[in-house]
């Protein structure tokens, strides 16, 4: 960590980092001027005016308008810039992009979880793609948690009763450290964690690799919940936007324009993928075209699903 | 009048009673704030020697002396009895109660006996604290964060109360100095002519007085929702965590200002004295003392950046805290300039009071450094924030303690102590603690976090560095107590105004004062730090050196007899 850093700071390694490191050396070469003043006066009075003569009185000492006028305007405008300037960076650091991809992470006693939208799991190694914001979306299922990243200068408690957020982008793929920097018990100083940041295509074939030993038919009820497939079509037989998958497959299908077909794995495949193709009678041509890139294991996961609904 | 003279008065407030029962049902203020002192110490030999082992432990990463949970305790309950049981009352109840009284020209506080009471009930409190050693775990910090504090062991119970009961004893204190102040000041002692010890114990009792009621409520709500369940800050109960927090920083914010106006007090008057000059921008120091005590309310949310507040309340608090920084940094302006043109006399205490402006400069440059919104929030939680509020509380409160005791000792016992001594003893302080907590800003800022008890090897180095430091340290306190104990018995007699100062204690009583402080009531004439109105202590050349032989007798006491 230490190498590519400065003598105070980690590596600056997101979008953010380095704004916050400007600001940091701000203050702290300001504060040196300040400290430096301050001891140097000190020092030389101490010397200077030593007594040496027990009996000595200094005369009585009045004092400078000017001088008590600087030391309270000076500080003053210096500590108004800092703020302000401080303020920016937090607003922005607030504030995550539209859109940022999104990874939903759970503080456990003692260790991250991290889930992803096509339902992968993965305890304390999370992946991400570089390049792009990455929202974490968090919450904890027991006490407080906090989460950090030293070198991307983020950090955000992580509360059981509600959802907290944090943003950051990276431009260079690594490996990072993650710390829990709420007290949380026992191994708080264990619940330490690894963010891998690669480039966009590498991070898509881990993300599918993650779900090659889940069999097809959980893989495709997990992604009907997280594409949300399920906000449109019911497993129950009742009626939504569209059709329900119930007893979908293996039935005929009548079409607006007056053709019929059996539904078959092709029949769902093309529907997925290219929803405008055929459309089923009495509901309108409302699914959206977006999910033409599933990967095939995923689309082989829905099917697999949709068939188990009989 | 009779002059005092370097041998300790027949009587004094030591030898008038002897028996045991005249110390545990006394009211005088002088022997209240020596049993003070006696407790407090073992509160700070208590939370230093468990400090040592928390250092010790993280000499080496992984397991060096003890286990995680042992470790997770040790930092919990050094915590605890250093804010509670040593820092809160250290300053104010033992020198405040000592000092103020006689700085005031009065014969004891206004309410002698209530004064005794809060003295029992730090004791309770402090007990009741200490049970929950026996009792069980007790982790997590002094801030007892829910609902963790909550979900683990019934120790907390026994914490919680005992904070709860020592709240008592700090209101009842602050109370009592506010009426002695308004109340008591001797003919002549107007508000323009207080010592700024009085003016920072003044405000530091204000802050007593409003914010301890906070925290009592804060830990009887937690004490109940462990005991009963009533569901105020644990979710999985319907509460919520942040409202702890909320509660928690609203007493503790204003807290840190229990903790330090006091020691601004005692720098002040150092200065002054050793400077022989009045002492700069008084009234500054003295209003804004107050200003803060009721401005430091406003600013608890700079703990809670990202605890998951509003962006608009950080936004706020961060402001406000800047706005509230800005005098005391004047103050520390104001402090160093004292010596401009004085004659400065680089004795024990002094030597204390020049380290205070260096490290609690470093503190206070720190909090700057952590009010800054964008950077808290990667320096948050770190050992950044464990080396500031070192640097504030212990480089700003406790080297100031050191050098108020080293200043009112030959007052308080009658005796010097030896010079050479309290100089290496003072370097040692200085070095052990620049080592200790120096070292933390750098791994805190390169992102260790605090309450660790592992760590990753790059940090290795700076955690050795600080246990090194923290040893210096030990050495440097134990030689303060074993040249203090000798003293007791061996020191040199003390002359009535060792330094040549001018406020009350020095020119108007004995070392040791009598039971009454004063053999008739002092008419005061002049400011606190006018020396060039006060011929009369130097015409024959000044008083003791401390260390030197025997110190010429100065003290005119009957000048400013009406
Ligand atoms: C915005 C609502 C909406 C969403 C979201 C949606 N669909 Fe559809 N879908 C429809 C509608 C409306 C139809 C019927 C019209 C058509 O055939 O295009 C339909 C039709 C289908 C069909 C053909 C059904 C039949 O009865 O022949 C399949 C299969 C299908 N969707 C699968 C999916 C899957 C898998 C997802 C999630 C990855 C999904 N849909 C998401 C609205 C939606
Ligand atoms: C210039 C004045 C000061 C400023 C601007 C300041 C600012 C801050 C800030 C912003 C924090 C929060 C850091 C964080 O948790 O992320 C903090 C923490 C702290 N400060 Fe200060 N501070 C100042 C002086 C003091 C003083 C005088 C004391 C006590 C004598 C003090 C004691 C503390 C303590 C105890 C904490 C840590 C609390 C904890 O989390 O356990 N501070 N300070
Ligand atoms: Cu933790
Ligand atoms: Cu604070």
């Amino acid at each position: 960590m230490g190498e590519n850093g400065s003598f105070w700071l980690p590596e600056a390694a997101s979008t953010i980092a380095p704004e916050v490191d400007a600001l940091f050396y701000f203050v702290y070469w300001t504060s040196i001027l300040f400290f430096v003043g301050v001891v140097g006066f000190l020092i030389y009075f101490a010397v200077k005016y030593r007594r040496k003569d027990h009996s000595f009185v200094p005369p009585a000492f009045h004092e400078n308008k000017w001088i008590e006028t600087a030391s309270i305007v000076i500080p003053t405008i210096l500590v108004l810039i800092v703020f302000t300037w401080g303020f920016k960076v937090f607003v922005k650091m607030y504030a995550a992009p539209p859109d940022a991809y999104e990874i939903t992470v759970r503080g456990k006693q003692w260790y991250w979880e991290y889930e992803y939208d096509n339902g992968v799991v993965v305890p304390n190694e999370v992946h991400v793609p570089i390049g792009r914001p990455i929202k974490l979306n968090m919450s904890a299922t027991d006490v407080l948690h906090s989460y950090f990243i030293p070198e991307f200068r983020v950090k955000h408690d992580v509360l059981p009763n509600r959802y907290t957020s944090l943003w950051f982008q990276v431009d260079e793929a690594g490996e990072y450290q993650v710390y829990c920097t709420e007290y949380c018990g026992t191994s708080h100083s264990a619940m330490l964690g690894k963010l891998i940041a690669e480039p966009e295509a590498e991070f898509q074939r881990w993300l599918s690799d993650q779900n090659a030993d889940r069999p097809p038919e959980e893989l495709g009820e997990i992604l009907v919940a997280s594409y949300n497939c399920a906000a449109c079509h019911s497993v129950d037989g009742s009626r939504g936007v569209g059709p329900t998958f119930q007893g979908l497959f293996g039935s005929e299908r009548q079409f607006e324009d007056g053709t019929t077909v059996v539904a078959d794995e092709n029949y769902l495949r093309e529907s997925i993928l290219m929803p405008a193709a055929k459309i089923v009678e009495t509901y309108p041509p409302a699914m959206p075209p977006s999910y033409s890139s599933l990967s095939a294991r995923e689309l082989d996961g829905l099917i697999a699903y949709i068939k188990t609904l009989q | 009048m009779h002059a005092s003279s370097a041998a300790a008065p027949a009587v004094h407030y030591l030898n008038n009673e002897k028996t045991i029962k005249s110390w545990i049902t006394t009211v005088d203020h002088k022997r209240i704030g020596v049993m003070y002192l006696v407790a407090v110490s073992l509160a700070f030999l208590a939370g230093g020697i468990l400090a040592l082992l928390v250092r010790t432990e993280l000499a080496a990463p992984g397991e060096t002396i003890m286990g995680p949970d042992a470790y997770n305790q040790s930092f919990t309950l050094h915590a605890v009895l250093m804010v509670f049981a040593f820092i809160i009352p250290a300053i104010p109840a033992v020198m405040g109660n000592f000092v103020l009284p006689i700085q005031l020209g009065a014969k004891d506080v206004a309410f002698p006996r209530l004064n005794l009471a809060s003295f029992y009930i730090y004791l309770i409190g402090a007990v009741i604290a200490l049970t929950a050693l026996v009792v069980g775990r007790v982790d997590g910090g002094w801030t007892f964060y829910a609902p963790y504090s909550t979900s683990v062991g019934n120790g907390v119970l026994f914490i919680t109360m005992g904070v709860f009961v020592m709240g008592f004893s700090s209101i009842l204190t602050g109370l009592n100095f506010i009426v002695t102040v308004h109340k008591m000041r001797a003919p002549g002692l107007t508000w323009s002519r207080l010592p700024l010890f009085v003016w920072s114990i003044y405000a530091t009792s204000i802050v007593q007085v409003l914010a301890t009621p906070v925290i009592g409520i804060t830990m009887l709500l937690l004490f109940l929702e462990k005991l009963v369940g009533i569901g105020i800050f644990d979710p999985a109960l319907g509460g919520d965590p942040v409202l702890f927090q909320h509660f928690f920083w609203f007493y503790s914010h204003p807290a840190v200002y229990i903790m330090i106006l006091p020691a601004f007090g005692v720098i002040s008057d150092l200065m002054g004295t050793f400077s022989r000059n009045r002492v700069q921008g008084y009234k500054f120091v003295a209003l804004s003392s107050v200003a803060i005590a009721f401005l430091g309310f406003l600013v608890w949310g700079h703990h809670m950046f990202v605890s998951g507040q509003s962006a608009v309340s950080s936004i706020v608090f961060s402001l406000i805290t800047y706005l509230i920084g800005i005098p005391t940094g004047v103050k520390v302006i104001n402090w160093v300039l004292t010596m401009y043109r004085g004659s400065v006399w680089l004795q024990t205490p002094m030597l204390y009071a020049l380290m205070f402006l260096i490290t609690f400069s470093i503190g206070g440059f720190t909090g700057i450094m952590l009010g800054v919104l964008a950077i808290d929030v990667h320096l948050h939680d770190t050992y950044f924030v464990v080396a500031h509020f070192h640097y504030v509380m212990m480089g700003g409160n406790v080297i100031a303690a050191l050098g108020g005791l080293h200043y009112w000792w030959p007052k308080m016992f009658g005796r010097m102590y030896n010079e050479t001594l309290a100089r290496i003893a003072a370097l040692l302080v200085f070095i052990g603690f620049n080592l200790t907590f120096f070292p933390q800003f750098i791994m805190g800022s390169r992102g260790m976090p605090r309450r660790y008890y592992d760590y990753l090897p790059e940090f290795e180095i700076f955690h050795q560095l600080s246990t090194l430091g923290s040893y210096v340290l030990g050495v440097g306190l134990f030689m303060i107590l074993g040249y203090g104990i000798h003293s007791l018995f061996r020191g040199k007699k003390a002359p009535a105004n060792p330094w040549g100062a001018l406020t009350l204690e020095w020119t108007h009583t004995d070392s040791m004062p009598d039971p009454h402080n004063f053999h008739h009531t002092p008419v005061v004439t002049r400011g606190p730090y006018d020396y060039h109105l006060a011929p009369e202590l130097f015409n024959d050349g000044v008083s003791g050196d401390g260390a030197g032989e025997s110190a010429p007798e100065i003290v005119h006491r009957d000048t400013s007899e009406a």
